[in-house]
């Protein structure tokens, strides 16, 4: 990130790089009050607000991959089943508690979602602490399809197989107020009738999310922890050394990146007010890693900006084209949503080749990507375990 | 569902027929992961590239249709000669089988030259991430160039493979030729990797190689011909079990190759991943496996349970079954 440019060029002329800075900051933040309201504003448009609360669901879960990904430097190919064992607990206990809950089921199944999330990251994360890169991103991709598997079958009765939930005749609760907004703040404009739509609210809900997850992650980046898994990422084996231990620090990034992952995926199921298996295939996995590549692994804004880019251009095109905005064929409106993962297949690979640190990347990323020494990096694909097997073969000779 | 003889013998073959095929996908795994220390994630496109590649030269070789069209007039005295008697279909089958392997092994070279050479130097995570996108690129090309649907695997008169009939039985159960074809085959192809990679001046290069790759250079060992070679006999193997898996479940479709790419892989993580013998080890082990929880378990969850054994092998056995020689070459 440029906090470190902004460090260095502190002593010389900090007041005018804070300018600039909240003039951005002013821009962003007036872009997201106005660009809602004028979508829901609009006759027609209404719907983007819908595609902008989606895209805001990935960015949580594309910040959360960020710190088992980006931070801990742990590829996970699984991450969309932290986001589905999320959805479902919080569906599963807010159905079973909504009666006495009300409109605060979604906010009270926050904490179950996360607790449920939490808690799978570190039942994966226990068993697969010593595999090296490769190897994790096996076993987490295994680990993402099991989960699939298991939500289709309605594994003990309780998940009603590929139709989801909730059943037949139940429905979920709109949290308070939702409701209540929809049906008395209207008012005219000349764009069009003004409506508290129930996609505004849930706008106002997921940017707090995403702001309270960037405000944590941003502490925790420049907290003790955060250090551990750059030290951790960066050469496991000098880490251990340094006294980090690697085994609890792996676990909280599983269990922390796991724990957003779960509040994205009730976020998710209370907006669609439904959830079925098929929102969690492999696709969905590698949508999120394709997020945090591309935009930059380690790095807030890049994984912002990835999700922006990559779940919501695509879908804004396609929505704006649907409603008849945009003047595309229909082949071409089919095409975007076809040809954007063979894009993104290939900007994978023209990314790892070219700029591997990914669009906007961070600094410390961008040294480990590009690196200039052979022999560090050599050393730096062993992990803790293997160093500490090959040193006790060597004792045997 | 009463565990009977003849049900075990079944579920038996069915096993060892499954296993051939992973075991023939999971020596792609295990050649370039001896090699070059990278999990070739687009092998299981590869894989399905085969068995579409495989497809094409079927349909080409006996579908009269195609003979039609103006240009392809020269076709047909090929065609008749591949749709006439048994000698016609053992070339028939053959030129499928070469032309894919070919067509797919050449590919394997490509995307080696190109989505994982200039990452040689590069962290761990940069070839896998390359190789995951090379998978999804060739997964949507063929979803959207090709067909989003299964197409049926047959020769042009529409006799399908899977009829193919009983070979001989074992009391009550049916082993079909296309059992023993693939069972022989991939037994075949396995025993002739094994004597290439371990008797032959090529094979010891390979070998040396996936040794310390810096030494080998330095003693006039041509990586870049090794390893562009192992990427060519990985997924040609792979190309082959992609024409087999279509014959015999009859059908060809754009993701086929997920599913059986990640078992394959288990089944050389189980073997040991870079050891050829313990790569057709555990393909077989694995088929064997599946096949038996799928019949006495829960269809429904025989993916599971494939994946179960790939998490409990990699904790509690890491290097696989026969995978001492892969700790020292760390």
């Amino acid at each position: 990130m440029t906090d470190a440019k902004a460090q260095t060029g502190a002593t010389t002329g900090a007041a005018k790089i804070d300018a600039k800075k909240v003039a951005i900051y002013a821009t962003i933040a007036a872009a997201m009050v106005i660009v809602p309201l004028v979508f829901q504003t609009v006759t027609g448009l209404g719907f983007l607000v819908r595609i902008l609360v989606i895209v805001g669901i990935w960015v949580l879960l594309a910040l959360g991959l960020n710190i088992v990904v980006g931070y801990a430097g742990l590829l996970d190919l699984g991450y969309i089943a932290f986001y589905a064992m999320g959805g479902y607990a919080g569906v599963l206990i807010g159905q079973a508690l909504s009666r006495y809950l009300g409109g605060a089921t979604y906010f009270a199944m926050l904490i179950p979602a996360a607790v449920v999330g939490a808690m799978t990251g570190v039942t994966l994360g226990f068993p697969v602490l010593r595999l090296r890169g490769d190897y994790l991103a096996i076993v987490t991709l295994g680990f993402g399809e099991i989960v699939r598997i298991c939500l289709n079958n309605d594994i003990f009765g309780l998940t009603n197989g590929a139709t989801g939930l909730p059943r037949g005749s139940e429905q979920m609760v709109m949290p308070f107020g939702a409701m209540w907004l929809q049906d008395n703040v209207r008012f005219t404009t000349p764009l069009g009738q003004f409506i508290f739509s129930t996609n505004l609210y849930w706008y106002v809900i997921v940017v707090a999310l995403c702001l309270v997850f960037i405000l944590a992650i941003r502490r925790l980046d420049d907290s003790r922890l955060g250090r551990a898994w750059v030290a951790m990422r960066e050469n496991e084996v000098a880490a251990a050394a340094c006294g980090v231990n690697i085994r609890t620090q792996k676990l909280w990034a599983f269990s922390l990146g796991a724990m957003s992952g779960g509040i994205a995926g009730v976020t998710f199921a209370y907006v669609q007010q439904f959830i079925s298996p098929e929102s969690f295939t492999f696709m969905e996995s590698v949508f999120v890693v394709c997020i945090v590549v591309l935009g930059g692994m380690g790095s807030i804004r890049g994984v912002i900006v990835g999700a922006l880019l990559i779940r919501g251009i695509p879908d804004l095109i396609q929505g704006l084209a649907v409603a008849g905005v945009l003047k595309l064929p229909g082949e071409a409106i089919s095409a975007i949503s076809g040809y954007r993962f063979l894009v993104f297949g290939l900007l994978m690979v023209v990314m790892m080749i070219v700029r591997p640190q990914g669009m906007i990347p961070s600094s410390r990323r961008a040294r480990e990507l590009n690196p200039e020494d052979e022999h560090v990096l050599a050393e730096e694909d062993l992990s803790l375990w293997e160093t500490e097997h090959r040193a006790s073969n060597r004792d045997d000779v | 569902m009463s565990p009977t003889l003849s049900y075990i013998l079944e579920q038996a073959v069915n096993g060892i027929t499954l296993g051939g095929l992973y075991a023939l996908i999971a020596l792609g795994y295990t050649l370039v992961y001896g090699i070059l220390l990278i999990i070739n994630f687009a092998h299981s496109e590869l894989f399905m590239a085969g068995g579409y590649v495989g497809l094409f030269v079927l349909k080409v070789l006996s579908d009269p249709a195609i003979a039609q069209n103006p240009g392809m007039g020269f076709l047909k005295p090929a065609q008749s000669f591949f749709l006439s008697g048994t000698i016609g279909f053992v070339a028939l089958l053959a030129a499928t089988f070469a032309v894919s392997a070919i067509v797919v092994g050449l590919m394997g070279v490509i995307i080696e030259r190109y989505a994982y050479r200039p990452l040689r130097h590069a962290p761990r995570l940069a070839p896998l991430i390359s190789a995951i996108g090379i998978s999804i690129f060739l997964q949507n090309a063929v979803l959207l160039f090709i067909s989003s649907k299964q197409l049926p695997y047959s020769r042009a008169d529409g006799s399908a493979f899977v009829t193919a009939k009983t070979a001989f039985s074992i009391g009550s159960v049916d082993v079909s030729t296309m059992q023993v074809f693939i069972i022989v085959t991939s037994l075949v192809l396995l025993v002739f990797l094994d004597t290439f990679v371990s008797r032959t001046r090529i094979g010891r290069a390979m070998r040396a190689t996936s040794q310390d790759r810096d030494a080998a250079g330095l003693m006039g060992v041509n990586i870049n011909s090794v390893i562009a070679l192992a990427f060519f006999i990985g997924p040609a193997l792979g190309a082959v079990a992609g024409v087999f898996n279509g014959m015999y479940y009859g059908s060809v479709n754009y993701n086929m190759g997920f599913i059986p790419g990640i078992k394959s892989f288990t089944a050389a993580v189980i073997g040991g991943i870079g050891n050829l013998r313990g790569a057709m080890l555990g393909g077989f082990l694995l088929g064997i496996v599946e096949s038996f929880a799928g019949g006495f378990i829960s269809i429904a969850y025989r993916d599971v349970i494939a994946f179960i054994v790939l998490v409990l092998v990699l904790i509690f056995r890491p290097g696989g079954l026969l995978g001492e020689a892969v700790a020292e070459k760390v």
